[in-house]
Order: structure tokens, then C-alpha cells, then sequence
């Protein structure tokens, strides 16, 4: 894990550095930018030394004092401008999350079920559409009809909009406030998800109900319901375990598109503003936060998988 | 198999451990000794059949012999070369020379290549044709011989029935004209009435091609029927080696006395009336086999002998084993002074006691 | 007295390239406490048949099941799925040729074997608890009560099977369907597995439909066997009966093809020449004279009705060929000719009255 995230931080700090987009101390010089002013501020931020000793300072840093540097752009502390924005992130990932599982799941189940019939076929296609739409546009579509401030339609068009989110609350401090602001943008984020979990959960469904443990729970004569849900739906649904831990991981690293559209102030939106003004330090602070979440993730995905299958127990 | 017979291959003390490995840097704990000290030959022109159960290491034996694998110790001698140790350049020459068939029809034929490129290939691979025309000649030539339309020859493999897939395999393994034929259970994945076809391909071609051939199998009956010696492999020895018909009249190891009477034959009142030892218990697992004589631990005829004898007697779960059973590894011995008879151990059977099923007809 | 009585029995699947006729109008009678076999290649219908007669059928939504079955004076095919569940793994029971995957690999053993009987009786779960341990140890399951807290993957391959037994047996069941119950084992744990069968069948005086396509396994455990060939029985007859005086040249053919070790290994085999025919595109008349040698004009043309081979000897064979006929090949095979030769000698004169004018096949509307 440790291996990995080195090898991350590296990466992403020889990608930026050998492909500049502007130089920061340019950005940093304001408008009328002196030679000498832009020597000094690269002194200042080490910008003057080769790659590996600016390397090598950074990861010192981060290893000994968790420090990920100072912002290009404003001279925030990396790590509390991302500690700051990520209680937004995660709400908004695990609210998501808990969308997608609960429209996800049944809608897989009852497809599975009723495999070449209406609801299925029906299930199935609303599905490719929510696959197919992207969130930016899915967002937008949103917001027009249902936000409060944007929306024209009767009764529905209640939901919270873009920017409705408390600029420093967290769901403790603030949970209405919260909870409000995000209703439309974890729909928006679930759809798609929603739609991919459908699909998934029907697939495993339909292919665990041919297998012969399933011949053999109807040949005990259990009742079909025990059947398909005690013995057909917990082999099927525990795959999910390893999609979502998957797409949590990366979720938390910032839903950039929805944060954007709904200008919530999350990881993604600081990620977002971070590469279009070439502010390296935030940019390798988001990205190791990304690769963080991602492997811890995966870690605990092996953790539960543990758990929920006995075969993997040792 | 004529007394004066050479040896196509020799192998002695064959060894091979697949490691088991734990833990995040991959530590041995363990290993599997899938094959723990074989030694046989193998004569020109001879069929020799490697019976036992799953995990015995009869397969591993093979790819060990065509090495597929490399073998943990060990001698192989083929025509003479030593080539247990032979790097992949040296093996080059050899490998044309030995040919496998394997046991399933389906996944081992590419389904994207039409027939007659997959019998051709291995023309392409050690550049036996001339010319493109030379080659669709000599496969179709083969696919004859193997009992295929030749007109088929455009054809891919799913549109193929199992028991002419496996013929396809035959005529793959069989292009090259190799000295050497191992086929790997090449029939248990057939129905019956498909089996026989292949079990008389593969009589045929041996006697025309003059073909050796090793024939790995589970089913006693149908090694019996292809082979003129079998050899019977449990947990990665050999028990005993013995003519087929001598083996079938009068299995002298306990182990192969149980495999033999446990084939159920497709006679009721024979299957009434013949001697019946049923084991008991499970193959005891490769990674931790049993000391001594890898048997002693479901060998009925150990506790006869250890009640019969007296003397040291070691107790186990299923009763007492002679110390010498338990202790010491028996060695595969001539029995009764027959040269082509050899049995690993201490005590073996008698003819009259062994389950050996009078052959009539 | 008949315990189970299938007639005129059809199992059709609708696919998108046709009709697969899978079972094609199946008779057969199983009595209380016998061992019945039903032997057959892949393909042949064996399977589906009693898949079809547990009611499992049901649950294939393509497949159409007609004819009668009766169980116990009760009319399977008419009953209400809530009916047939309460018979399948109570009345009737099954164990599957790959015990493996045929136990859920989450669930415990214990809870498997528990689930089996609470399904059907209203017990506590203790008492189910030790019904399931008493079980695991009329099957040679050492410490059953520790070996119920384990998972089928700690298992091996014998001990999940004798499991599978232990469920199929727990509720006192009066019909067991193996379906190719060793075919996945050593030999060695296949004798242990079918001696264990025959012992408890007749422990628990319960009928065995023995599913294989394993002459020498049918020939030691049962006491009537049925040969069926692209979804029909060509042949039924008493185990004795079948193997002394075989009738079929489907089950000639059979015969000839697997080596024996009580026979000298030179004798020839003789294989079936062709390959099982196509459900969908069945030949006309009878389904095996494209493979038969001693095949005439007349058998593609009528049905082969299934005829007593001899008056009173209770053996049932579907063929053209009269019985002395038949009797004259069979005798040239048992001193070694070759098909070919008693093709050449023998005179294969049909009797049409055997047989009948095919109906035609309507077209089954899906």
C-alpha cells in the first residue's frame, strides 16, 4: 500500500513537472511580471532546484510532518484546504452510494425475475439511457426542471440548486441544510451507477439461478422465495461488494463533474480549479488523497469479501 | 514388447514439488510432491498406461516426460539424451519427436483457426513444408488417416462434434511424425459409443506409425484394453508395474488389488460374485503424504498382516500397521523373480488373495 | 406395487433454432424399494426426464411437459407448484452427478442439511440440528457435529457426495433420482458412494432411479434398466435379463464399445460409427438407423413401437428386426464377428407389423 502510493506521488509529480501548463511562478508574479520577481518567487518555492531535490523535499515533508505543501495559488496549507472540502465529498459519495444500492439492487433482482418480460425490458432500457447521459448534461436537465430557483414546473421544482450548499456546515452541523443541497446532485450521481448496478446485480442474478446448488435448494422443496433470495440473490449481490468498493474509492476522491455542476465545495471541485491554474501542491495533494482512498478501498473490499464468502477465509 | 526392447525413455527418480506459497512475500510453507521419486522405462514401440486417481501425479508424470515442466530432480533419458535439464534451445530437436494429446476436445483446439491450419501447424512451426500446396496436401492427408472428411478441412472446431475434435487433436499430434505419443485421459471426456472410436484410432495408428505411446488414464478397463504394461501411481509413486493382463489376473499390491476391484463391471452376476475391497477413507492430501509406504494409511491388508505377524506394530486410526509399513518407503521390487512384474511392497499380495478377475472368453 | 408410473412422457425445450424434442414419449414404471437404471449418452433425455418428473422442469420457462406422471397415486404434472414442493426433498429426492457445485458455497453444511428438513417439518432447530448430525453419520461422516460447522469447499469430493445423500435421505424420502451420482469421483470413492447408496436404500426401503451412462455401475446396483437413445427408451428389461440376453443394437453397440477387464484385451472393440443425432432434426423412424449396421429400408420409414422381445419375459425392445433375427446376430457377436460379416450373413428381413406409420409432427405453436 505504502509501495503503491509512492510510486503514485511519483508519478503524478514527474508528470507535472516535465509537462508544465504555465509556470507557476509566472502565475504567481501578477501582471506585470519582472524577471527578477519571477527569480525570487521560484527561490521561494524551491522551483530553482532540480526535480529529484524538489522531490525528495516533498515527500520529506509529507513523511515526517504530513504536510503536503502550501497552495501555488493561495498560500493555504494543502492538507486543510483538502481536509476542508472533504466532508462534502463524502457525503455526497456515500449519499450517492446509498441511491444507487437501493434503486440499483431491486431493479437487478426483479430484471432477473421477470428476464425477458416488460419490467425487465423496460428496467433494462431505462437503463442504457442512464448509462448513456452524462452527468453535466443529466445535471443540468435536473436542475432546470426540479431546483427552486432554476425550475419553471408546479410542485416538484422545490429541490435546492446549484451552490445550495452550506459553505461550512458538515451533515452534523448542518444536516437540513445539507441533506437538502444534496438530494438532486446524489440522484444525478446515482443514475448512472444506478443504471450500471442494474445491469451488474441482473447478470449475476440470471446466470446464478442456472447453477446446480440452485437445482438442488428446489429439489429440498424450499419455497421459491428462500430460494431465489436466500440462496440465488447472496451470491449474486456479493460481487457488488468489489464494484462498490471500487467506485467508492474513486468517488471519494471527488465527483468532479457533479461537485462542478452543482458547485458543491468538494475534492472534485478543488481538483477541478487546481489543474486549470497549474497549482501543483493541491493537485499531488487530491491525487495522493485519490490514490489513498482508492487502495484503502480495495483493502477493505478484501476485508469484507472475507466475511460475506467463506471460501477466501483462511 | 520383446525382451531385446530398448528403451525410448528412461526415468529415474523422478521429482517433482509444486512450492506453496503464503503471505504477502510469498514464502514457501509447503509444497505439493506431485511426483516423489518415479522410475520407469519406457520401450520402443511400446504402450505403456499410468493408471491411478486424481492427484496420484500420473499428468504431472506426463508433462514431465514431454517437459512441459521442469522437473524438480531427477533423470529423464530420451534415446539416450539426458534432457531433464536441457534448456529450450537444446529441447528444440526433441520436442518434435514427442507429441501430446490432451483430454479436452473443446478447450484445447483454437477456435478462431479452421482445421486444417491447427493439424498444419506444426508443419509451420518446425518448417516441414515446402510449399503452401504441400502442406494442405500432407493435413489432408492426415485428416484421412484419422477418420476426418478431408473436404473439412476449412472448417473451424465448434462445428465439430466432441469425438472428431478429438480427432483433430490425433492428427495435430500425429503430423510431425513424432517417435513419442503421450496422450492425457485422451477419452474420459467422450461418451461411450465416441470413446471406442478413438480407442481404436489410437490402436491403429500404434500399429501403423509404430508409434510409443504413454496413455494416462483413470479407467483401468480402458488402460488395460490400449496398453501392454500399466503402471499404477498413487500420491506420486508407482505401486506397481506389470503386464496388463498379469495386472488384471493378479494385482499384487494391496492398492491396485482396491482400484481394480472397485471398476464395476457390466456383468450382474459377476459383479455379485467377484472379491470386493472397498477402501476407506479419502486420498490422504500431496502436501503432507503419510511416511513409509504411502498406502499404509488405508491399507486393509497392513492390519491383516500386523494381526497375523505380532511384532512391532504401529496404531493408527483404522487399527495397527507393521512398524515397516508406517516407517520405511518400499521399494518397487520384482516379484516372484518375474522380471516384468514389480511391486512396491512389503507384503505383498498372493495371486489367490489379490481381487484379479479371471479372464475368460 | 408401482410407486411411480411416468407414460407417454414428453419434455420439449423451444429454442430459436426449433423444437428440441428432449424426452419423446417415455413409459416406464418404478415399484417401491426397486433400483430402476435409466442408461443413456449425453443427450439421450435421461436426465431431463427426471428433471421432469421431480417438477424441476417447471422452471426452465421454455420447456413444455406433457404425458401422465403419477407418484403415490398423485398426478404430478397436474399438481400445483406449492404441491410438487412439498414433495421434492420430502416424498422424492435428488442427488446430482457434481456435488460441488450442487451445495451453496456460502452456507454451512449443517444449515444445508437443516434447511432440508425445516422446509417440510415445523421442528425446532435443535432437534433439526441433530436429525442432520444422525444423518451425517449413517454416511460415514467421521465427527459429524464439528464437520456441520464447515463449508462444502473444506470438503472432499466423496464426503460432499455422501452430504448429498445425507440431504436427500433426511426426510425419509420414497423415491431417490441419482443423476450420474459417481460420475465426478474416483473409483475408488465411487465404490464407496454406490455401496453406500444400496446400503441405505434399503435401510430406508426407498426406489432408486439411477441415472448413468455407466453400464458396469447400473449392472451392479439395480434391478431394471431402461436404455433410452435420442429422448426414448429403446430397451427395458429386467438388469439380468438385459445383460444376458441384450436385445437393442443401440445397446449391442454400447456393449461393444467399452473395454472389459474380464474379457482378453484383444478383443476388438466395436464403436457406434456417426454421433448421437440432432433433438431438433430427429432421423425418420427409428432414431438410431443412421448408426445401426443391420439397418433396412424400412427402418427409416416406421416408428419402432416398444414390443416384448419374447412372450412373458418382461423384456421390451423398440425394434423392426424380428427376435429370431435379432437372436442370430446376437449370438454371431458373443463368438466375435465383426458387424460386417453378419451383415453378409444373416438375413435382416424386417417385420413391419413392429412398428407403425410416424404421425406426423404438428408444428407446436410457442
Amino acid at each position: 500500500m505504502v509501495v503503491s502510493l509512492i510510486v503514485i506521488s511519483f508519478l503524478t509529480f514527474v508528470i507535472f513537472y516535465t509537462l508544465p501548463a504555465a509556470d507557476p511562478a509566472l502565475l504567481r508574479a501578477g501582471k506585470q511580471p519582472t524577471p527578477e520577481l519571477v527569480a525570487s518567487i521560484k527561490e521561494s518555492l524551491g522551483l530553482d532546484k532540480p526535480w529529484y531535490v524538489q522531490y525528495g523535499t516533498y515527500m520529506k515533508d509529507l513523511v515526517l510532518h504530513f504536510d503536503f505543501g502550501y497552495s501555488y495559488q493561495n498560500n493555504i496549507s494543502v492538507r486543510e484546504q483538502v481536509f476542508s472540502r472533504l466532508p462534502a465529498t463524502i457525503t455526497l459519495a456515500l449519499g450517492g452510494a446509498l441511491v444507487w444500492l437501493l434503486v440499483g439492487i431491486p431493479v437487478g433482482i426483479i430484471s432477473a425475475l421477470k428476464r425477458g418480460r416488460w419490467q425487465d425490458r423496460m428496467a433494462m432500457g431505462t437503463a442504457l439511457v442512464a448509462i448513456s447521459a452524462p452527468v453535466f448534461f443529466l445535471g443540468l436537465v435536473v436542475l432546470y426542471l426540479f431546483s427552486d430557483n432554476l425550475g419553471k414546473l408546479p410542485f416538484v421544482s422545490i429541490f435546492p440548486g446549484q451552490g445550495s450548499y452550506p459553505v461550512s456546515g458538515t451533515i452534523f452541523s448542518d444536516p437540513v441544510g445539507v441533506i437538502s443541497a444534496l438530494i438532486l446532485p446524489c440522484f444525478v450521481l446515482a443514475a448512472s451507477f444506478a443504471a450500471i448496478y442494474a445491469r451488474f446485480v441482473r447478470a449475476n442474478l440470471v446466470e446464478t439461478m442456472s447453477e446446480d446448488y440452485i437445482r438442488t435448494a428446489r429439489a429440498k422443496g424450499l419455497p421459491e422465495r428462500t430460494v431465489v433470495f436466500k440462496h440465488g440473490v447472496r451470491s449474486a449481490i456479493t460481487p457488488v461488494v468489489t464494484l462498490l468498493g471500487l467506485d467508492l474509492g474513486v468517488l471519494l476522491s471527488g465527483a468532479i463533474l457533479t461537485e462542478t455542476v452543482f458547485n458543491i465545495p468538494g475534492v472534485g471541485r478543488l481538483a477541478y480549479d487546481a489543474v486549470q491554474k497549474s497549482d501543483m501542491p493541491t493537485v499531488q495533494g487530491t491525487v495522493l488523497l485519490g490514490a489513498f482512498f482508492i487502495i484503502l478501498m480495495n483493502l477493505i473490499v478484501d476485508i469484507v469479501y472475507g466475511f460475506v464468502d467463506p471460501r477466501v477465509r483462511r | 514388447m520383446g525382451t531385446g526392447a530398448t528403451p525410448l525413455v528412461e526415468i529415474r527418480d523422478l521429482v517433482k514439488r509444486f512450492p506453496i506459497t503464503a503471505g504477502l512475500r510469498n514464502r514457501e510453507v509447503g509444497a505439493v510432491h506431485a511426483v516423489d521419486g518415479v522410475s520407469f522405462d519406457v520401450m520402443q514401440g511400446e504402450t505403456i498406461g499410468l493408471v491411478g486417481e486424481s492427484g496420484c501425479g500420473k499428468s504431472t508424470t506426463a508433462r514431465l516426460i514431454l517437459r512441459l515442466l521442469e522437473p524438480t530432480s531427477g533423470s529423464i533419458r530420451f534415446d539416450g539424451h539426458e534432457i531433464a535439464d536441457m534448456d529450450a534451445p537444446s529441447l528444440a530437436p526433441f520436442r518434435r519427436q514427442m507429441q501430446m494429446i490432451f483430454q479436452d476436445p473443446y478447450s484445447s483446439l483454437n477456435p478462431r483457426k479452421t482445421v486444417g491450419a491447427i493439424i498444419g501447424e506444426p508443419f509451420e512451426i518446425h518448417r516441414l513444408a515446402a510449399t503452401e500446396a504441400d502442406r494442405k496436401g500432407r493435413v489432408q492427408d492426415l485428416m484421412d488417416l484419422v477418420g476426418l472428411n478431408p473436404e473439412h478441412y476449412n472448417r473451424y472446431p465448434h462445428e465439430f462434434s466432441g469425438g472428431q475434435r478429438q480427432r483433430i487433436g490425433v492428427a495435430r499430434a500425429i503430423a510431425v511424425k513424432p517417435r513419442l505419443l503421450v496422450a492425457d485421459e485422451p477419452v474420459s471426456a467422450l461418451d461411450v459409443s465416441i470413446q471406442a472410436q478413438i480407442i481404436n484410432l489410437l490402436s491403429d495408428l500404434k500399429r501403423e506409425l509404430g508409434l510409443t505411446l504413454v496413455f494416462i488414464a483413470h479407467d483401468l478397463s480402458v488402460v488395460r484394453h490400449v496398453c501392454d504394461r500399466i503402471a499404477v501411481m498413487y500420491l506420486g509413486k508407482i505401486m506397481e508395474i506389470a503386464e496388463s493382463d498379469d495386472l488384471v489376473e493378479g494385482p499384487r499390491h494391496p492398492y491396485s488389488s482396491a482400484l481394480l476391484s472397485a471398476i464395476p463391471v457390466p456383468d450382474p452376476v459377476l459383479a455379485r460374485t467377484r472379491t470386493r475391497q472397498v477402501l476407506v477413507g479419502d486420498v490422504p492430501s500431496p502436501t503432507n503424504p503419510p511416511s513409509g509406504c504411502r498406502f499404509h494409511t488405508r491399507c486393509a491388508h497392513a492390519r491383516d498382516v500386523a494381526v497375523s505377524q505380532g511384532g512391532e506394530v504401529i496404531e493408527g486410526e483404522l487399527g495397527g500397521v507393521p512398524e515397516l509399513c508406517s516407517n520405511d518407503i518400499p521399494p518397487l521390487e520384482e516379484i516372484d523373480g518375474q522380471a516384468d512384474h514389480t511391486c512396491a511392497c512389503w507384503f505383498p499380495l498372493t495371486r489367490e488373495a489379490s481381487a484379479g478377475l479371471e479372464i475368460t472368453g | 406395487m408401482a410407486l411411480l408410473e411416468v407414460e407417454d412422457l414428453h419434455v420439449h425445450f423451444h429454442t430459436d433454432d426449433g423444437i428440441v424434442r428432449a424426452v419423446d414419449g417415455v413409459s416406464y414404471t418404478v415399484d417401491k424399494g426397486q433400483a430402476f437404471g435409466i442408461v443413456g449418452e449425453s443427450g439421450s433425455g435421461k436426465s431431463v426426464s427426471s428433471l421432469a418428473v421431480m417438477g424441476l422442469a417447471r422452471f426452465s420457462s421454455n420447456a413444455h411437459v406433457t404425458g401422465r406422471v403419477t407418484f403415490n397415486c398423485i398426478d404430478l404434472l397436474g399438481a400445483t407448484d406449492d404441491e410438487m414442493r412439498q414433495l421434492r426433498g420430502s416424498e422424492m429426492a435428488l442427488i446430482f452427478q457434481d456435488p460441488l457445485s450442487s451445495l451453496h458455497p456460502f452456507y454451512r453444511i449443517g444449515d444445508q442439511l437443516v434447511e432440508a428438513i425445516t422446509a417440510h417439518r415445523d421442528v425446532p432447530k435443535a432437534v433439526a440440528k441433530n436429525r442432520a448430525a444422525e444423518m451425517l453419520e449413517l454416511v460415514g461422516i467421521p465427527e459429524p457435529r464439528k464437520r456441520m460447522e464447515g463449508y462444502p469447499h473444506e470438503f472432499s469430493g466423496g464426503m460432499r457426495q455422501r452430504v448429498m445423500i445425507a440431504m436427500a435421505l433426511i426426510n425419509d424420502p420414497k423415491l431417490i433420482i441419482a443423476d450420474e451420482p459417481t460420475t465426478a469421483l474416483d473409483v475408488t470413492v465411487q465404490a464407496q458412494i454406490l455401496d453406500l447408496l444400496t446400503r441405505l436404500q434399503k435401510e430406508f426401503d426407498a426406489a432408486v432411479i439411477m441415472i448413468t451412462h455407466d453400464l458396469g455401475v447400473v449392472a451392479q446396483i439395480t434391478d431394471q434398466i431402461a436404455v433410452m437413445y435420442a429422448g426414448r427408451i429403446v430397451e427395458h428389461a429386467s438388469t439380468e435379463e438385459l445383460f444376458a440376453r441384450p436385445e437393442h443394437p443401440y445397446t449391442w453397440g454400447l456393449l461393444g464399445s467399452i473395454p472389459r477387464l474380464d474379457q482378453p484385451s484383444d478383443q476388438e472393440l466395436v464403436p457406434i460409427p456417426g454421433r448421437p443425432p440432432s433433438l431438433i432434426n430427429r432421423p425418420s423412424g427409428c432414431s438410431f438407423h443412421p448408426r445401426c449396421f443391420y439397418a433396412q429400408d424400412e427402418c427409416a420409414a416406421l416408428d419402432p413401437g416398444l414390443n416384448e422381445a419374447r412372450p412373458n419375459a418382461r423384456h421390451e425392445v423398440a425394434c423392426l428386426l424380428p427376435t429370431s433375427v435379432r437372436a442370430e446376430v446376437r449370438s454371431r457377436l458373443d463368438v466375435g464377428d465383426v458387424p460386417d460379416d453378419i451383415v453378409a450373413g444373416v438375413d435382416l428381413t424386417v417385420d413391419p407389423s413392429l412398428g407403425h406409420r410416424p404421425e406426423p409432427q404438428a408444428e407446436e405453436v410457442v
